[in-house]
């Protein structure tokens, strides 16, 4: 924009004006963008904790997650800032670690979700005719049908899913919403004039899909992407603490499965449930953000929205 | 009556997609489970048990279609089969006592969150900025965040344990009748006290999806020149605000309900667990644990099915609100 010179050419009175503009890091486009929204800059920050917190879990709480370190539900103090578990355990060091198979678990499944609603809901909306209807079908079928109680039962034939088949479970059984978002505004995209335009100059079929239709629904894309993350990590948490994940594991699901099963609420334990509950919590919170972000930023009539 | 009997038909459809699932599911795990199950249980079961039990499956000899068929012709003869973890009582005989606790809790929280969530929602979109739309509105979108079962967990903690306020397990006191006993006074008010703890964290939970959905689609509504008329003809606001303007942004939440109403019965099941009430949730859950599969598989039929009537319900609603669809 030429007509907006750098705010660093134009001194404001009485301001000292930096010669040379500040160093920046250079930061890629999208996350300037994403940056420039202050909600979206909040669920960042909150999230980018969470990822420093996961990468160097080992700096920051040495140690065996479920090593006996102490006596039982011991309160928190100076050297047990969480206070312990039933079994001894420093909660401290569980939440600490769980952050990594929470937020991995998170965005792997997450990721593998939003690559079969792009598969499934992309083509319905290109190809249309009969594919469209069958494949439509299916997605409102598997919206209405209650998808925690399927969840349970697959799980539940399975005993103790490892993550491979968390990610096989919730992908097989929460594709539908995402699908039924990215068709409808495939629909919209394949009867415009540029699509069009493609593929009367003889593009192929998947290059129109993926160079001229998916690059023009980046955003719709990103948002289904965190939703589908959100709902994974809930879902996750949820299906250890009913006691269907591995209950040896580290992770902030089974520390709260623990909770419930050594009676820490009777007990008064508060400390064991409160922690990992915040944390998944605040992961959820911060992506709803980042998700606000990417509405406002996309949708000029929310921006009023404050 | 077109709208309802193409709804109609597609909840078919839905009902027998899960009933299809329910067979499948089984047959498509690695390591085969089934003859784990059937294995598990060889020295507690007689054989002409193991034999019905497998019949009820359509684990019987044969090609698929015909095994589907068997478990189909099982499934329209009202035959569930017979639970596990407590043989020999039929599965049905443990469900139905659940499903009137389940019906109970989720269907009074579910309808009183929606109708506060859409009562608030109007009043925020009225007062863009006010006091809901500002201050109540990041609050349950924070609620929102945390996992339904946390919530339970909490709410169990500060106003059962430590507040002693109400009590935190089952659905009625135990001590004062062993079984349900509507007659009694007292075991009603007892039902009354032990069921207001789940049914406000599910209340609690649900709110602001309805709030958020309703908010928004009233902005949009609000915007439109007939609204506008409505004011300049001098009408009320209330008026304006529930004849006018929230009989048509409701229309967007019935549709939304049958996409919330899985999720919402989802996490109203573990908070079943939480509170060990005697519900659907709970049975599920203890059916898992106990290995129980013609339980387990029963039981998520039965809560589909109910899902799916309440939907039939939301569109017939739909239908009264907006003419268009007769």
């Amino acid at each position: 924009m030429a007509q907006n010179k750098p705010t660093t050419l134009v001194p404001a009175v009485g301001r000292a004006v930096p010669l040379r503009p500040a160093v920046r890091i250079p930061l890629p486009g999208w996350l300037r963008t994403i940056l420039s929204n202050r909600k979206a800059a909040v669920g960042m920050a909150i999230l980018t904790f969470f990822v420093l917190v996961a990468v160097f879990a080992p700096v920051i709480a040495p140690g065996q997650p479920n090593k006996m370190v102490g006596r039982p539900h011991e309160a928190p103090s100076a050297a047990h800032p969480f206070g312990t578990s039933r079994q001894g355990q420093d909660i401290f060091t569980q939440v600490v670690h769980g952050s990594r198979s929470s937020l991995v678990v998170g965005f792997g499944t997450g990721t593998f979700i939003i690559m079969l609603c792009i598969l499934i809901g992309v083509t319905a909306g290109y190809v249309g005719g009969l594919v469209d209807e069958i494949l439509s079908l299916f997605m409102n079928v598997f919206l209405i049908l209650p998808g925690l109680p399927l969840i349970i039962v697959v799980a539940g034939w399975v005993q103790q899913p490892g993550p491979l088949t968390v990610m096989l479970v919730l992908g097989f059984t929460s594709w539908a919403y995402g699908a039924r978002v990215l068709r409808s505004q495939t629909l919209i995209l394949r009867n415009s004039d540029f699509v069009a335009a493609a593929r009367i100059s003889g593009e192929p079929w998947w290059r129109i899909i993926l160079f001229e239709i998916l690059p023009n629904m980046t955003s719709l894309v990103a948002s289904s992407w965190i939703g589908a993350v959100i709902f994974v990590i809930l879902t996750e948490a949820t299906l250890s603490f009913v006691g269907l994940g591995n209950p040896n594991a580290v992770s902030w699901g089974v520390t709260l499965f623990w909770a419930q099963n050594n009676q820490a609420l009777l007990t008064g334990a508060w400390w064991t449930f409160v922690p990992p509950g915040l944390c998944i919590a605040l992961v959820g919170f911060s992506l709803t953000l980042i998700n606000y972000g990417i509405d406002e930023i996309t949708n000029p009539r929310l921006q009023g929205d404050k | 009556m077109r709208f309802l009997t193409r709804r109609f038909l597609f909840y078919l459809v839905a009902a027998f997609v899960a009933i299809t699932l329910n067979f499948f599911i089984p047959r498509l795990m690695a390591g085969d489970p089934v003859q784990v199950m059937f294995a598990q249980f060889q020295g507690r079961l007689d054989s002409r048990a193991m034999e019905s039990l497998k019949e009820t499956f359509g684990f019987v000899q044969g090609p698929i279609l015909e095994q589907y068929a068997t478990y189909l012709g099982n499934l329209a003869r009202g035959n569930l089969g017979l639970s596990i973890s407590n043989y020999p009582t039929p599965v049905a005989d443990l469900i139905f006592p659940s499903l009137l606790w389940t019906l109970r809790l989720i269907g009074v929280a579910t309808i009183t969150a929606f109708l506060i969530g859409i009562i608030l929602g109007i009043y925020a979109a009225w007062r863009r900025g006010g006091g809901i739309d500002s201050f109540l509105l990041p609050i349950t979108s924070i609620v929102g965040a945390f996992p339904f079962f946390w919530t339970a967990m909490f709410i169990v903690f500060i106003f059962g344990l430590q507040l002693k306020w109400f009590p935190t397990s089952h659905a009625w006191d135990i001590k004062l009748t062993p079984n349900p006993d509507w007659s009694n006074p007292e075991f009603v008010n007892s039902v009354l006290r032990h069921g207001l703890l789940p049914m406000l964290t599910i209340v609690f939970t649900s709110l602001g999806g309805w709030l958020l959905g309703m908010r928004n689609n009233m902005i949009g509504v609000l915007s439109q020149d007939y609204v506008t008329m409505a004011q300049a003809k001098g009408l009320s606001d209330r008026r304006v605000m529930f004849t006018y303007a929230a009989r048509n942004a409701i229309l967007p939440s019935l549709t939304a309900f049958s996409m919330s109403l899985g999720f919402v019965v989802g996490g109203a099941l573990v908070v079943e667990l939480v509170f060990a009430y005697p519900g659907m949730g709970y049975l599920l859950l203890k059916a898992v644990g106990g290995r129980d599969y013609p339980l387990m598989q029963a039981v998520f039929l039965l809560i589909t099915i109910a899902v799916l009537i309440a939907n039939f319900m939301a569109d017939v609603l739909y239908v009264v609100l907006d003419p268009r669809a007769r």
